[in-house]
């Protein structure tokens, strides 16, 4: 592991419109080495596009992103060996078995042969999918793909990884259960996690620190208990309506997903 | 070129076949086109072909048929981008430290075997229609015109899908792209009694180059006839897959 000032994440100034309108307005913010760190925010927020921006896969308008030190705009593909990611969206081949995926992972991170197989089985068994290694991907359940697509980031080792939402869509046991395994991950092997969240409780529980964002704006940073002394309120739930005005849970259990169904029928492709 | 660049290619080389060799619908799907082709134009129009005095019609048409399969097969399995994109796949593979451009050189070489299979599959039933081959040793010819308009067109297809976002504009490009490289290449009819200006489009169409080459193969022409169409064909074919490659680099999610 490169030491490069204890930041693994730097961002300064980041822009980037579609159009018109403006879906991060001037994002800067650093994240440490080996620290969990959360994007909290309401739908539309910014979020994935921040993350899209710093994974490469998004150029942004204006700004810089160095991430371990280097320039994501200059260097990409030595950025893109940093990191893991994990999408909001689906990004497994349904058509392939779960060791199939995992495979095809390593083999494009260049994970030397004799590797390969050790570390898929270590990275299978850690998130409880080496007995369905052989299904083919389409016959999982939700949960069964985002644990699947956890393990898949892990398994070319990286520093740092990017969760978008990643216990969306999860029963509240196998929720916990990916908790414990990324605090394992994070202290045992200092792993860096960022990760987005709706969820306030969740955002709490983590207890690393966290960025507010709202329209693409920084509203708020720091753990919960400075944002919530900050703010003068005993809940951060409390505390994000202080500071944007506004509620950021989606009470309805599935509104969520269905006004991100909505948006990409709407705009006919997946994000 | 680095391990993840040959790794890229390798793994989507794979990944092509595997997704063929398991879905064995499409693999008749697609052979089904072709076979209705053959069996349609070769009994319907052979006696009149006969007749006019072009000689045994199956014989003719046989090329063009096996061409259109490898077509149809590359163009769709360089469209299929536009799926992966839909399920979500594709971000895998952009977020890969492998430069793009061989991330789309494994795709497109995978397309390309599938579409060569798919070639040799419609020959194998054109001789159930009664085609005879001239010689067995001009098969390997024969495959390299398979392949060389198999890489043409993944890569064409690949272009294509990179720069559209959805499937709308998909019934465009059969019917106003794939449908006319077809019909004026020589494929189903002699190029040489039409109009000028349809000679003019045969002449500018790639295919038209692999339908003759491939022909000049199977019939048993002169090699120098064949290596003529094989430079034109190698030269799109190179085109093709640097404009793919470019568009398919240039993809943000
Ligand atoms: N490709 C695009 N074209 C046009 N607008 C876009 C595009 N991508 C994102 N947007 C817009 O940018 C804004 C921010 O979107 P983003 O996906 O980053 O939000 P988010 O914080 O991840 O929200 P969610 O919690 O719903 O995932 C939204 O208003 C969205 O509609
Ligand atoms: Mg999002």
């Amino acid at each position: 592991m490169s030491q490069s000032g204890g930041d693994i994440i730097e961002v300064k100034d980041l822009v980037k419109t579609f159009g018109s309108f403006t879906a991060v307005g001037g994002l800067s913010f650093s994240v440490k080495r080996g620290e969990i760190f959360s994007f909290l925010g309401p739908n539309g927020a910014g979020k994935t596009t921040t993350i899209k921006m710093l994974t490469t896969l998004l150029r942004p308008d204006s700004g810089s992103i160095r991430i371990a030190g280097l320039d994501t705009a200059r260097e990409p593909l030595e950025v893109r060996r940093k990191f893991g990611i994990v999408f909001q969206d689906a990004s497994l081949d349904d058509e392939l078995t779960a060791w199939e995926n995992m495979f095809f992972h390593a083999v494009l991170y260049a994970v030397p042969a004799a590797e390969r197989a050790p570390r898929i089985e270590e990275m299978l068994r850690f998130v409880g999918l080496w007995d369905r290694r052989k299904d083919l991907v389409k016959h999982f359940s939700g949960g069964m793909k985002r644990r699947l697509e956890i393990a898949r980031c892990l398994s070319h080792q990286p520093d740092l990884i990017f969760l978008d939402e990643p216990t969306s869509g999860l029963d509240p046991q196998n929720r916990s259960r990916l908790w414990e395994h990324l605090r394992r991950l994070n202290s045992e092997l200092g792993t860096t996690i960022f990760l987005t969240t709706h969820s306030m409780e969740e955002a709490e529980k983590v207890s690393g620190r966290i960025l507010v964002i709202d329209g693409g704006k920084i509203a708020a940073e720091g753990t919960p208990d400075e944002i919530k002394r900050r703010t003068e309120t005993r809940t951060l739930e409390e505390a994000f309506l202080a500071l944007t005005g506004r509620d950021l849970r989606d009470d309805v259990p599935g509104a969520v997903e269905d006004m991100r169904k909505a948006r990409l029928i709407w705009r006919g492709k997946s994000r | 070129m680095n391990s993840s660049s040959m790794g890229a290619v390798w793994g989507l080389w794979l990944r092509q076949i595997k997704r063929y060799l398991r879905s064995r619908s499409r693999l008749i799907g697609s052979l089904g086109q072709p076979v209705l082709f053959l069996v349609a134009l070769g009994f319907g129009f052979g006696p009149v072909f006969q007749k006019a005095g072009g000689g045994n019609y199956i014989q003719f048409l046989t090329p063009g048929i096996v061409l259109m399969g490898v077509l149809f097969t590359a163009i769709f399995s360089g469209i299929e981008i536009i799926w992966d994109r839909q399920f979500g796949f594709l971000k895998e593979t952009l977020v890969a430290p492998a430069p793009r451009i061989f991330i789309m050189l494994g795709r497109t070489l995978g397309g390309a075997t599938i579409a060569i299979i798919q070639g040799f599959l419609v020959l194998a039933v054109s001789f159930a229609a009664g085609f005879r081959l001239e010689s067995w040793t001009r098969l390997p010819a024969a495959a390299l015109f398979m392949g060389l308009t198999a890489v043409a067109f993944t890569a064409l297809g690949t272009a294509i899908a990179s720069v559209l976002e959805d499937m709308q504009g998909f019934q465009l490009i059969m019917n106003f792209l794939v449908m006319p490289i077809f019909f004026f290449s020589g494929s189903i009819f002699p190029l040489i009694s039409l109009p000028r200006f349809l000679t003019d489009v045969a002449a500018a169409n790639p295919l038209t180059y692999g339908v003759d080459g491939l022909r000049l193969a199977l019939e048993g022409g002169s090699y120098a006839a064949m290596g003529r169409d094989a430079a034109v064909l190698t030269a799109v074919a190179a085109v093709l897959v640097v404009a793919g490659g470019n568009l398919f680099s240039r993809i943000q999610a």
